[in-house]
């Protein structure tokens, strides 16, 4: 909630700073519109928002896991660590009442660190010393040095002269402490605001992991193994899916036979998520290498078999019927006419099919798999390994945004009259 | 016998639902090689129909079709086809658009290579011959779909409303542009139009087509083309009988499309 806020308040923020301290007219052609609400074309993004989001993101990150890549004063109060005591105030049998000091040393819960060595002090209720982790929480049995013990009825009725008793909670300096049903107190260091490392590490971390797994590898297997695995995975299946579904798509967009016989095949594929596949396609196949080019294969086919029939209805009779009064033959008309106009359509499709490919393939690796980034991921979660979780989320997401970015630059240069006719 | 001869062509359409419509009704004429006819008729007369007939794209019901002395049987390069707009095959350059005839006949740039570059010269393309078809204004466009249908040399040119889509001045650059190669090539051209206008000035015989069937309603020889080669075309409209044949013609259409109107509340 707390991160919410503030990101929230970012954004109003800079907008009203950046709109007073930068020029804000429209460029172009857009200075003279006079309606810009509701006209898209009017709307570009602006690029400093881009900045400043991207920016807020990493401080929000940064400041939330005591990134030491951000300066201390930006940081969120993260949870207690030193020492801290309270007094606990407790009644025996024979109705008498003794109060004594407990030192708490609260430490980095990853170290480990012994009880502070204390001075018991007067009265039967005897000062305690006690360590706990940061983050953590533990039980102290304060009556244990005590001279009127359990046996005699001790009971802690009140902490730091506020009464306590089982379900209710006492704040305390630095720490809450509530009590347990047998009459034991639970001491609970603040957490603060920050997010443990197990939870969400701190950028440098992710970053520090990234050397470390690009140096070392993980799970057997360099990190350019893990990705190399994936992609090589992905651009087979495409290709084999783009082979078999281009041609096919064709046939369906030529032949009355075809459009019939793989009609209802296809337009029951087609709404069938590559995912649900992964169960039979493990049964069938294994978890090898085979089982998840099949099921990349599977993904890919319907999507390119039915852009290709799209590019083939698409054509324009005209242009069909231009080209055979110039003369053209079946086969002239099938090379020069059909298949360039139906590239746009084709390379749509493309993305589609490599984005779905992208998506598929880590959710198959997620199940089971040797090596891939969704291997790598799922691996780790399970031994609590957040910082690769993390970079491995980022990877994928990066490898899955360059591939659209290269499909693009392929479109561009190879069907530049696309959506200019 | 060189020439275009259609005799006793009919066209119906059957609907799904047992209906049919009579699109060509015993539609006879003779086309003599070199002359340009254009036809004119309210929607639904048929024209259209009779041109893709007549390209091959469509095979009518009943009737002949003779060119030079053979049948027309399904599209050839010896009738090519000016398309309104949109036939223009955007993956190629202008030159290579209009070079696809020959280039599809197996032909090298050795052989075409001069025709097709006299051609864009001839249509004022000359500096566009490696520019994209979307780069090109609708007119430069049309003026490509001329260039590649000529440098096919087809016997017989067929047009179907090819200027529609153009503005007023561009439209009366290229109906110059269209008696002038007319005249030069010596083709026989068959031009469908919705301009009165349009079908006087480039029209040496004007074709009138009535609706439900499609049928030949009147047939004119007119002076205006042969008048209007090289000549500014606003001149040739100055001539008295040239009012007076569009004031005719105008008044016959709309006769035809009243007396469709009265049928449809009729049948309503």
């Amino acid at each position: 909630m707390i991160p919410l806020l503030i990101y929230l308040g970012i954004f109003i923020v800079s907008f009203f700073i950046v709109r007073t301290v930068t020029d804000q007219a429209q460029k172009g052609f857009n200075a003279r519109k006079t309606v810009t609400f509701g006209d898209e074309s009017a709307v570009k993004p602006n690029r400093i928002a881009s900045v400043i989001s991207v920016l807020a993101l990493f401080f929000l990150w940064g400041s939330f896991t005591g990134s030491s890549l951000l300066p201390g004063f930006l940081h969120m109060p993260g949870a207690f660590v030193g020492t801290t005591t309270f007094e606990y105030t407790a009644r025996a049998d024979d109705g008498t009442e003794d109060s004594a000091t407990v030192t708490v040393i609260v430490h980095p819960a990853q170290d480990k660190t012994n009880a502070p060595e204390v001075d018991p002090g007067e009265g039967w209720a005897k000062d305690d010393g006690a360590a706990i982790g940061a983050y953590r929480s533990g039980l102290i049995r304060v009556d244990k040095n005590d001279e009127k013990g359990r046996e005699v009825g001790h009971t802690v009725i009140a902490v730091n002269g506020q009464p306590i008793s089982p379900g209710v909670d006492v704040f305390v300096n630095n720490a809450r402490i509530g009590m347990s049903e047998k009459g034991t107190l639970n001491f609970e260091p603040d957490k603060g605001w920050q997010m443990e490392a197990i939870w969400l590490p701190p950028p440098e971390k992710v970053v520090e992991r990234l050397g470390e797994i690009a140096s070392e590898g993980y799970r057997d297997s360099t990190l350019y193994e893990h990705l190399g695995y994936s992609l090589f995975r992905v651009i087979v299946g495409f290709f084999f899916g783009a082979l078999v579904g281009i041609p096919l798509g064709y046939a369906m967009g030529l032949s009355n036979w075809f459009r019939g016989w793989f009609d209802p095949i296809v337009e029951f594929m087609r709404p069938v998520p590559p995912l649900a596949l992964i169960p039979l396609i493990i049964i069938w196949f294994g978890i090898g290498e085979t089982g998840k080019i099949i099921l990349l294969f599977l993904a890919a086919l319907w999507i390119m078999a039915i852009a290709a029939r799209a590019g083939v209805s698409g054509v324009a009779i005209s242009k069909v019927h231009a080209a055979y009064s110039l003369g053209a033959s079946k086969r002239q008309i099938m090379r020069y006419v059909i298949v360039p106009n139906s590239l746009p359509e084709i390379f749509t499709g493309a993305r589609v099919a490599m984005g779905v490919c992208w998506g598929t393939v880590v959710a198959a690796e997620l199940v089971a798999a040797e090596q891939g980034a969704g291997m790598m991921i799922m691996v780790a979660s399970k031994f609590q390994l957040t910082d690769i979780v993390i970079l491995g989320i980022i990877l994928i997401g990066i490898i899955g945004f360059g591939i659209d970015i290269l499909m693009r630059m392929a479109e561009k240069w190879l069907v530049p009259w696309k959506g200019r006719v | 016998m060189s020439g275009l001869s259609i005799s006793n062509l009919s066209m119906r359409f059957d609907l799904p639902n047992g209906d049919y419509v009579q699109a060509l009704q015993d539609v006879t004429l003779t086309l003599a090689q070199g002359e340009l006819m254009s036809v004119l008729g309210p929607s639904g007369c048929g024209k259209t129909t009779l041109l893709n007939i007549v390209a091959g794209f469509l095979a009518p019901t009943s009737g002949e079709l003779v060119l030079n002395g053979h049948e027309v049987r399904g599209p050839d390069a010896e009738r090519g086809m000016v398309f309104q707009q949109g036939a223009l095959f955007e993956w190629m350059s202008v030159r290579e658009n209009v070079s696809f005839g020959p280039r599809m006949a197996g032909k090298s740039e050795r052989e075409w290579g001069q025709n097709v570059d006299h051609l864009l010269d001839i249509v004022g393309l000359q500096d566009f011959k490696q520019k994209a078809i979307y780069e090109l204004s609708g007119g430069m466009q049309q003026r490509v779909a001329l260039a590649r249908c000529l440098a096919n040399d087809p016997d017989v040119i067929l047009m179907d409303e090819p200027l529609g889509a153009l503005d007023a001045l561009t439209r009366e650059k290229m109906q110059s542009l269209v008696l002038k190669l007319w005249k030069e090539t010596g083709k026989t051209i068959i031009l469908i139009t919705h301009s009165v206008e349009e079908a006087l000035l480039l029209g040496e015989r004007l074709l009138v087509m009535a609706p439900r069937p499609g049928r030949i309603h009147k047939e004119y020889r007119l002076p205006f083309a042969d008048l209007g080669v090289g000549e500014d075309l606003r001149e040739v409209k100055k001539h008295p009988e040239f009012a007076q044949r569009r004031e005719e013609i105008l008044g016959m259409i709309w006769d035809m499309e009243e007396e469709i109107m009265g049928r449809q509340e009729e049948s309503a």
